[in-house]
């Protein structure tokens, strides 16, 4: 086993269509689950008169168990031969999409899971929309209690076709379409012999088929300033590389200010680091007296991350109360944070069925994916969400609450046209 | 980048992102494995010169052994620590004989909420784990609780990418988990790596040791041989006990941690 790679994995879908059960079995079936995990499990199920429930691995709430449903996203560990694995669960009712969300926002993989007596549903629909604005990439489909529909193979072509042409339109491509029964086993850990027409991997296979995401280390050098501390005589400048690689004695350029110095020593607390690659956070002095604060970032001269006050996003709004055209609302970028508004809306969308609400709009609704214009009242530096990632999403704030989360088309529409 | 390094990275990311958000800020130092790994990486998120107390919340019944690892490296890494009794409650008579929910409510939930009273608190650093109890497997890193002190599991806050949950009501504050990713393995195998010096309840004698720590009255040893950090990271590679079955507060009913916990506890 990879001891040193732990791959990250949310499981989504509508309600009901299994999430919870399928880690549950995932967990028995591999040994991951402990003695004592199991009395608990056995026991909090018998109190409600079940038979064991495998969804109570992950549902912990005494109001999930008794309802039966997950209100909260939760993450548990586990491993196979080859490598271990933190298991995202996001709920499957439209109640709790932030939650959902939230879960996905951390993973590297998703399994969509559907179920094959009900068939491609409203949340199905939506969290498949909202894995592509995430930018998720590597998508496997489960589908789940073939046991319901007797393991039929035509059932299972059906939902694959219906949710394969519905991905297309997403641009997802999954890589795997696996029929299962999470509460019986089959094709989970192991293959039983109820769908002997299947060739493909059983789920635990298709988890060790995907792949880790990798760092941006092969990119521009990008790190936005975190916070500055006094250390001693020096001011040292913190933060995470958002991409690339620092070398001591490099040539950097600080934005906004275009303020050009190099690095004059790379700190880590008693280590003397002459490097760091992205994804390190880490603290720095510069040959210059430069006056940089959180925000602005370190970079390189000519790859630097567009300078913008206008930019092209897609928004997904997650809050009760609509936005309208125009408000002001606080946005959040990696470490930056400058007041924006939307306008113009250019098209309102219904998550679920991915039809046009409306155009040039004047509201954003709850659940509502917009394409937008975003004007910020003070210049920002950020990339599209394919370049740097950390630099190309965002969420919104309004009343000290996240209301959305977005991702960048276009950084700078002046330069990059509409 | 391997893994404990990446967590290493994530969670100095993350103990900065909570000290520039609200400055008045402290962390909960309990001396056991997970939150003297948390002060290790703090001690590295602000190159050993940390800015806030360090917060030891002392029921009155820690092992000796907890009170004289607490003195020991207090001193050696000066540390600002500031320790607090719920004298009024245990004048009171509390204690685990007299039930549990209220001996932790009391000298450890009640306890907290008057430190943080007295010294104005709007952060909180914990290193709690997600892997510890599926309660805690719900949380956020950053975690508002209201003035009440309670946690509104049903409806937590959005928490994308590394974007938190940082502005709060005035009488809000933030607890703040640098640690809720790591597993219990993570957590030996980075006390290996990193040789923290570790309390020696931990390390087996006449074939018993602590998995898990807090007060002597209300924690049992399991069986193990396992007496130095390498045994321990091979015991817990096999192991199908779970990591807080010594701790008698998780178990006196199904969901007291889910009780305990939305009144506020760790």
């Amino acid at each position: 086993m990879n001891d040193t790679d732990v791959l990250h994995f949310v499981i989504v879908g509508h309600v009901d269509h299994g999430k919870s059960t399928l880690i549950g079995r995932l967990f028995y079936d591999t040994d991951c689950l402990p003695e004592e995990k199991l009395a608990e499990i056995k026991q909090a199920s018998e109190e409600l008169g079940r038979p064991i429930e495998f969804g109570f691995v992950m549902d912990h709430l005494r109001e999930e168990r008794d309802q039966g449903i997950t209100i909260d996203t939760s993450q548990a560990f586990f491993k196979t031969k080859k490598r271990k694995y933190v298991i995202i669960d996001a709920p499957g009712h439209v109640e709790f999409i932030k939650n959902m969300i939230t879960g996905a926002s951390q993973a590297e993989a998703a399994l969509l899971i559907v179920d094959a007596e009900e068939g491609v549903q409203q949340q199905t629909k939506r969290h498949a929309y909202i894995l592509s604005l995430l930018g998720l990439q590597q998508v496997a489909v489960v589908i789940n209690k073939m046991d319901l529909v007797s393991y039929n193979q035509n059932r299972y072509e059906q939902v694959k076709k219906e949710l394969g042409e519905f991905l297309g339109e997403l641009g997802i491509k999954p890589q795997y379409y696996i029929p299962i029964s999470a509460s019986l086993g089959d094709q989970v850990a192991k293959q039983g012999d109820a769908m002997t027409w299947y060739e493909g991997p059983t789920v635990l296979e298709c988890l060790d088929l995907l792949e880790k995401k990798q760092l941006p280390q092969h990119q521009p050098l990008v790190m936005p300033v975190q916070d500055v501390y006094k250390n001693g005589s020096k001011r040292v400048y913190v933060g995470r590389i958002a991409a690339g690689v620092m070398t001591e004695g490099m040539d950097v350029k600080l934005m906004p200010q275009e303020q050009e110095t190099s690095i004059k020593s790379i700190e880590k607390f008693l280590e003397d680091p002459k490097q760091a690659v992205a994804g390190e956070s880490i603290g720095i002095t510069t040959t210059d007296a430069i006056f940089a604060e959180r925000g602005h970032m370190i970079c390189i001269d000519g790859s630097e991350p567009s300078l913008t006050t206008q930019i092209k996003a897609n928004v997904f709004w997650m809050a009760r109360k609509p936005y309208t055209k125009g408000d002001r609302i606080l946005l959040q970028c990696a470490t930056q944070e400058v007041y924006a508004s939307l306008n113009p809306i250019a098209r309102r969308i219904d998550s679920a069925t991915l039809e046009t609400i409306g155009t040039d709009a004047t509201k954003l609704k709850n659940l509502e994916v917009g394409e937008v214009i975003i004007t910020t009242e003070k210049p920002v530096c950020v990339t599209a969400f394919n370049d740097v990632e950390e630099l190309g999403r965002f969420v919104l704030v309004r009343d000290n609450d996240v209301c959305a989360g977005g991702i960048i088309i276009v950084p700078n529409i002046d330069e990059g046209g509409v | 980048m391997d893994h404990l390094t990446y967590l290493e990275n994530q969670s100095i990311y993350v103990i900065r992102e909570g000290y520039h958000q609200f400055r008045n800020v402290a962390m909960l130092w309990s001396i056991g494995k997970d939150s003297t790994t948390l002060l290790w990486l703090v001690r590295k998120a602000f190159f050993g010169n940390i800015p806030f107390p360090c917060l030891h919340l002392d029921t009155g019944y820690k092992f000796q052994e907890i009170y004289e690892f607490r003195e020991k490296y207090a001193k050696e890494w000066n540390l600002n620590l500031k320790i607090h009794k719920n004298e009024a409650a245990i004048a009171r008579g509390v204690s685990p004989d007299t039930g549990k929910l209220e001996c932790c409510t009391e000298l450890k939930t009640n306890a907290l909420k008057d430190a943080i009273k007295d010294f104005n608190f709007r952060g909180l650093y914990l290193g709690i784990r997600r892997d510890e109890h599926g309660i805690r497997a719900k949380e956020r890193v950053f975690s508002p609780r209201d003035k009440q002190f309670e946690w509104n599991y049903k409806s937590q806050p959005p928490e994308l990418w590394d974007q938190y949950k940082t502005k709060t009501a005035a009488d809000e504050h933030i607890r703040i988990h640098p640690l809720l990713g790591w597993t219990e393995l993570d957590i030996w195998e980075y006390i290996r790596r990193e040789q923290i010096p570790i309390v020696s309840l931990y390390f087996a004698k006449n074939g018993k040791r602590y998995r898990s720590i807090g007060c002597e009255t209300c924690c049992n040893p399991v069986d193990s041989n396992a007496d130095t950090v390498d045994a321990i990271i091979e015991e817990l590679k096999t192991t199908t006990q779970t990591e807080r079955s010594g701790r008698a507060q998780d178990k006196e009913s199904a969901y007291m941690m889910q009780k305990l916990r939305s009144l506020g506890y760790m």
